[in-house]
């Protein structure tokens, strides 16, 4: 075990060392002068080679790298040009969204995939199965964006029980926080769940066929008690993989999502980042989102090697 | 001699294919449903009941008639006529994106496969850490440097589907490596690559189709998201995804405006989600019986 933690973090490290380098080509290399997207194709040539400056553009291409990189780790992100406010500021208020929203998809996900998946398992090719399904193929199919739309269709525009977007933040509480999260979260979960819910009805059904449930059931525990603690308990270890891997999925269909309700989050900003022009603003944002995506993935094979001791170092 | 099965082995021409594919249900739905959009973006090329490109405020938010099927938008423009033309820019992004996803991901796969040791290790460590880029993250990074557009789109999209591709294809040609009948090619003096062309790439070629179908209804949908966030197909070319972001802005107002393209997007991803259930249960039914 410590071997397999030793060996999985030092490939974090290096997938993080190369996600930087990506995005640093890729935003820093690829435009070839930053100074020029950032000031637009009308700027003087005085005005570029000032912001070039300003900027450190002119400075070799490593030092530049080693400068923004180490700046990462102590969270010294630079100035946002559009905001002039110090990128770090404007991330961590947006955060303070994103986050919420991200964890409570991920609930509403789990939630809604376990009801689902173990019910149409209990049900095994009867028309609860069948129908259950059938809506879990269709979820499938639904981009997240639409229905969010459809969402605020019916609860805001017909039924005007939520608000059909914004967030006021947090002063006014928790629950009205997370009210206006809801049905955001809900557009998020919708796809993530109905994949989620296939793996799990397919994972119970492994299970179910195992002796050690003919056992518990010969013992007169009842059915549903070994489906919810027994099976369900070892159909666990694939399905928690395929959720870190949604968890992934979530926080890039945030950017989408926060578009559709105007939230104010970390995809909001990178958008209108995209918008200003404000390559630094974009360049950290997407680091952030990638970071966040590959520690995301390392926490699930963590957890997995916890729940499933048979995964050993060698397996990596 | 290792004489595991291969996660898939069975060639595309398996005998009664087709009788046995009109049988089944998802196959058929699903092959029903990407037939529709794969006609609607055809008949769009030479007929649509109104020009999708002509502004008439004077028609503007008509409900469905039966001169407007569905509708007009807020610029008086035939709302079928949109989601007709439409359909050729997701089938577009989805060929080209799959293509891009399929020609370079199989290669790399492949070598990995027929390669072994630093080159396999070198390839699957590349794959996973392009994981932590989501086509919207690879697609916004495109459009802050390049500006919107399709082609950036099309890249990010095509970009994303290479590990998929590569990840799947190393793992089915890695089983067929350890086949009877490489080993024998290999006694009769083949190398790897005319091994990985006579027999590792058709014996793997069923796998692939069926990715290639999830992978196309993945593409259509980063393409809609993309476009509806106005980093896609650009105006005035028809793209659902944008016609999405334009009805919410008219949601009060025209409600149905909202419905149609979306419908649209969630039967087309519906139908080659269900062709490629079906596929899977077609080239593979070892696989059909254990679900």
């Amino acid at each position: 075990m410590g071997l397999f933690l030793v060996k999985r973090f030092l490939t974090l490290l290096a997938t993080l060392v190369g996600t930087s380098v990506v995005v640093f080509l890729v935003m820093e290399i690829l435009p070839g002068n930053a100074a020029q997207v950032l000031l637009g194709p009308d700027a003087s040539p005085q005005a570029v080679q000032a912001l070039t400056i300003k900027l450190g553009l002119n400075q070799p291409a490593l030092e530049r790298y080693w400068h923004w990189a180490s700046g990462l780790l102590v969270g010294n992100l630079g100035q946002s040009y559009a905001y002039s406010t110090p990128v770090i500021d404007l991330i961590r208020e947006r955060l303070a969204l994103t986050v919420p929203l991200a964890v409570l998809a991920m609930a509403c996900t789990i939630v809604l995939a376990l009801l689902v998946g173990v019910t149409a398992a209990a049900r095994h090719n009867k028309m609860g199965d069948v129908g259950l399904m059938s809506l879990a193929q269709v979820g499938i199919a639904i981009p997240n964006f639409w229905f969010a739309i459809l969402l605020i269709l019916l609860f805001s525009v017909k039924l005007q029980w939520f608000s059909a977007g914004g967030f006021d933040g947090w002063g006014d509480g928790v629950f009205e926080g997370l009210k206006s999260l809801l049905l955001p979260a809900l557009s998020l979960a919708v796809v993530q769940a109905a994949i989620l819910a296939r793996f799990t009805r397919s994972a119970v059904l492994e299970v179910m066929r195992e002796d050690f449930v003919r056992t518990a059931r010969a013992k007169g525990v009842s059915q549903r008690a070994v489906l919810w603690t027994h099976v369900l308990r070892n159909a666990l270890i694939p399905v928690i993989t395929v959720m870190g891997m949604q968890f992934s999925e979530l926080l890039a269909g945030t950017i989408v999502v926060e578009n559709v309700f105007y939230l104010p989050g970390l995809g909001r900003l990178i958008f209108q980042a995209i918008g200003n022009r404000d390559l630094i603003v974009v360049r950290d944002s997407v680091m952030l989102l990638a970071a966040m995506v590959v520690i995301v993935n390392f926490i699930v094979d963590i957890l997995y090697a916890v729940i499933d001791p048979r995964v050993k170092a060698s397996d990596i | 001699m290792n004489t595991q099965a291969a996660p898939i082995a069975l060639a595309p021409q398996a005998p009664g294919f087709w009788r046995r594919a009109v049988r089944h249900r998802s196959f058929a739905i699903g092959g029903v449903l990407t037939l529709a959009l794969l006609l609607a973006a055809a008949v769009s090329l030479v007929w649509t009941p109104w020009s999708p490109y002509n502004v008439n405020m004077a028609a503007r938010l008509q409900p469905p008639s039966a001169s407007h099927w569905f509708g007009t938008d807020a610029y008086g423009r035939d709302v079928a006529s949109l989601l007709l033309v439409g359909a050729r820019a997701s089938i577009m992004v989805g060929v080209i994106a799959v293509g891009i996803g399929l020609t370079v991901g199989a290669a790399l796969g492949l070598l990995a496969s027929a390669r072994r040791g630093w080159v396999e290790e070198a390839i699957m460590r590349l794959t996973d850490f392009s994981l932590a880029f989501p086509a919207i993250l690879s697609a916004i990074m495109l459009t802050a440097v390049f500006g919107a557009g399709i082609v950036n789109a099309i890249i990010a999209i095509g970009i994303y589907n290479i590990p998929t591709f590569a990840r799947i294809t190393r793992a089915s040609a890695n089983a067929i490596w350890s086949r009877e009948y490489v080993a024998a090619a290999r006694a009769c003096g083949k190398g790897p690559l005319a091994i990985t062309l006579q027999h590792v790439l058709p014996n793997i070629s069923a796998l692939l189709i069926v990715q290639i179908t999830i992978r196309f209804a993945i593409a259509i949908l980063a393409e809609a998201a993309l476009s509806y966030l106005g980093l896609g197909t650009q105006p005035p070319q028809p793209s659902w995804g944008r016609m999405l972001s334009e009805a919410q802005t008219m949601m009060f107002q025209a409600p149905l405006l909202s419905v149609f393209p979306g419908l649209a997007i969630a039967l087309a991803v519906l139908g080659l989600n269900l062709m490629g259930d079906g596929l899977r249960d077609l080239l593979d039914p070892r696989l059909a019986r254990a679900r």
